[in-house]
């Protein structure tokens, strides 16, 4: 039967429902991935992998549907396409790199149709 | 040749393979700070108890210049002897026979020993140190490990089975543990991982360190997929041997019941809970105070810690303990939380093992990390594996029960047997504040002093119904109970529902929210 003293000097206040309760938080919980509402203008890898091809320039307007890049992940090609027409206003990678997953790959700007 | 010179050479023969990889192999092991596999097999087990099997089984790959190499067991030992008297069957994977590695006959000794125990109806332990599959014997090696998961799974609720980790187990070797009822790891020692740090720096670019992606530590506080996690393999043996004391030998069978001990807790159990309900506690020091000798055998104590389950002993008999635990997050209820303790549920269910209940908890976690996880499904484990449960179920609401935890936390509504509250517990939709500020939403924005107000209608929702008694008053709770009460009121419980019968409908089985 351990003797178990609570480090007072760690807890903190923690929200439920209106009420903020004195607790320890947990290394999970404190590590948990903070969400972040996902920018329609920023292509992310889906997936960690290798650029194998990029199709497009700086600049470029491209049309919803066209391809993008292609991203090799598990032994799979995966082509990159376009989610809507605009201007490609950065191109963040390049051929041979290697990515983790949501990286921002290409950052777009909405143009007037 | 006369006998006693057939059984000089069976000594000679028997000695050649029982020394494994030979010396040099069990050097490297020792040097890594591991015990052999004999070693470990031989302390496990009570003196002189441990039987051999199989010895003499050879690999029959001829491909890859396997043909002559003669592999001592294959790699792997296998046997039957007792725990503390009890009857067991154990394998262990000798990392000095080729790195352990699993080919079809080593596969098919721990097979033979699995379908043995499974007959025998006695538990089963799989010590593993192994580095993988042999790939030299290509398929036959997959066909091996399947042939294993399978009698994991069809041995799941019928004997106990415990994995013990204590060295590499990587790739498909890690779903035989995954499978069992209890996995043990050792700190530095176990490294479990589908796939290891060089493949993902490979295909991923991703750099770990194995420690870091599949460390015991990892497994025991991250991932939960380790039940028990100790500093060392004699600490590790040593949580096996008590596990086992306290566990059935099969699910035809309770536990080993032993002479009953008074707690040894010398604290007031009145004195555990803080009056402040925003205050925390330590809610093992309730379980200390209600178990013979103040004896509890935390499982998972590092992963969810929110929620504590384990085994302790009432009146000498086994008991599973769920309770939320007020110093991690509140308390809550959260994907994690639910998962742990609905699988520990099962198997108490599957094993006669009756559960006791200490709730104290806020509600479920709010979070979009929690809503993305997908806290409506694990959640629903709690409901699905409380309800199914047809063992004794006991609740004791020592403080909070709020909303969707209350029903979750073994409530009446989802066949509790008994339902006992202490006189300071809340049970209620939620808390007062949210309560009154949604009930009384009109009257506290118009009042003149809407704080005053607000205050006022938590105080008015607090007397009314933060307490025991309206639930009292459905007869939802049996008993609002004197903390002093609670032990003897569990003996008690314990004692009337010895015989308790009950059925559920006839199914293959059911689909529950995995």
């Amino acid at each position: 039967m351990p003797e178990n003293k609570i480090d007072t000097t760690e807890l903190v206040d923690f929200a439920v429902t209106a009420r903020k309760y004195k607790t320890l938080l947990t290394k999970k919980y404190k590590n948990r991935k903070v969400w972040i509402e996902p920018n329609p203008l920023e292509i992310q890898s889906f997936i960690p992998g290798t650029i194998i091809q990029v199709s497009i320039e700086e600049n470029q307007i491209v049309k919803e549907g066209e391809p993008l890049l292609i991203l090799e992940a598990m032994k799979m090609r995966n082509r990159i396409e376009m989610p809507f027409t605009a201007r490609i206003k950065k191109i963040n990678v390049n051929v041979g790199d290697r990515i983790p997953k949501d990286t921002v790959m290409i950052e777009l700007e909405a143009i007037e149709e | 040749m006369s006998l006693k010179k057939n059984i000089l050479a069976l000594r000679q023969k028997k000695a050649i393979v029982e020394k494994g990889g030979g010396d040099k192999a069990i050097e490297k092991q020792v040097a890594m700070g591991k015990m052999t596999a004999r070693e470990r097999i031989l302390t496990l087990l009570d003196p002189n108890s441990f039987h051999e099997y199989d010895l003499f089984v050879e690999h029959e790959e001829r491909n890859f210049g396997m043909d002559d190499k003669v592999l001592a067991g294959d790699g792997v030992i296998t046997g039957t002897g007792t725990i503390n008297g009890a009857p067991i069957c154990i394998y262990a994977q000798d990392f000095t026979v080729m790195g352990g590695s699993l080919g079809l006959k080593h596969a098919r000794k721990i097979t033979k020993i699995m379908d043995h125990a499974l007959k025998m109806k006695v538990p089963c332990i799989g010590i593993n140190d192994s580095g993988g599959a042999r790939i030299q014997e290509g398929i036959s090696a997959l066909a091996g490990y399947g042939e294993i998961f399978y009698r994991n799974t069809m041995s799941s609720g019928v004997i106990p089975q415990i994995s013990v980790i204590l060295g590499p187990c990587a790739g498909g070797a890690v779903y035989s543990p995954a499978l069992t009822d209890f996995v043990f790891v050792v700190e530095n020692i176990s490294k479990m991982f589908i796939t290891g740090p060089n493949v993902i720096e490979t295909v991923l670019g991703e750099k770990i360190s194995q420690e870091d992606l599949g460390g015991a530590r990892v497994h025991a506080e991250i991932t939960g997929n380790a039940h028990f996690y100790a500093m060392s393999e004699l600490e590790c043996l040593e949580q096996i041997k008590e596990l086992v004391s306290l566990i059935p030998h099969s699910n035809l069978q309770k536990a080993v019941k032993v002479a009953p001990k008074k707690p040894t807790y010398k604290k007031n159990i009145e004195n555990i809970i803080p009056a402040d309900p925003k205050q925390p506690y330590d809610v093992r020091e309730i379980i200390y105070a209600l178990t013979d000798d103040s004896k509890f055998l935390e499982i998972h104590e590092l992963w969810a810690a929110n929620i504590v389950i384990g085994f302790g002993r009432l009146n000498g008999e086994t008991i599973g303990f769920v309770a939320n635990q007020p110093m991690y997050l509140a308390g809550v209820l959260d994907c994690d939380a639910s998962d742990k303790a609905a699988r520990f549920i099962l198997y108490c269910d599957a094993f006669n093992i009756p559960i006791v209940t200490l709730e104290d908890m806020p509600g479920y976690l709010p979070g979009v990390d929690q809503e993305h996880a997908g806290v409506i499904r694990h959640g629903a484990k709690m409901l699905y594996a409380y309800s199914e449960a047809t063992v004794p179920k006991i609740t004791v609401i020592l403080r909070k029960a709020y909303g969707g935890g209350y029903i979750a936390m073994n409530s009446r509504h989802l066949g509790a047997d008994f339902m006992f509250a202490w006189p300071g517990a809340e049970i209620a939709v939620m808390g007062p504040e949210g309560a009154a500020n949604i009930i009384f939403r009109k009257e506290i924005m118009e009042a003149e002093d809407e704080e005053a107000m607000r205050q006022q209608k938590v105080q008015e929702y607090i007397e009314k119904f933060a307490n025991p008694f309206v639930a009292a008053s459905k007869g939802y709770i049996d008993a609002v109970i004197e903390p002093q009460e609670t032990r003897e009121l569990l003996l008690h419980a314990l004692e009337v529902s010895k015989l308790k019968d009950d059925h559920r409908p006839y199914k293959k089985h059911g689909v529950p929210p995995f």
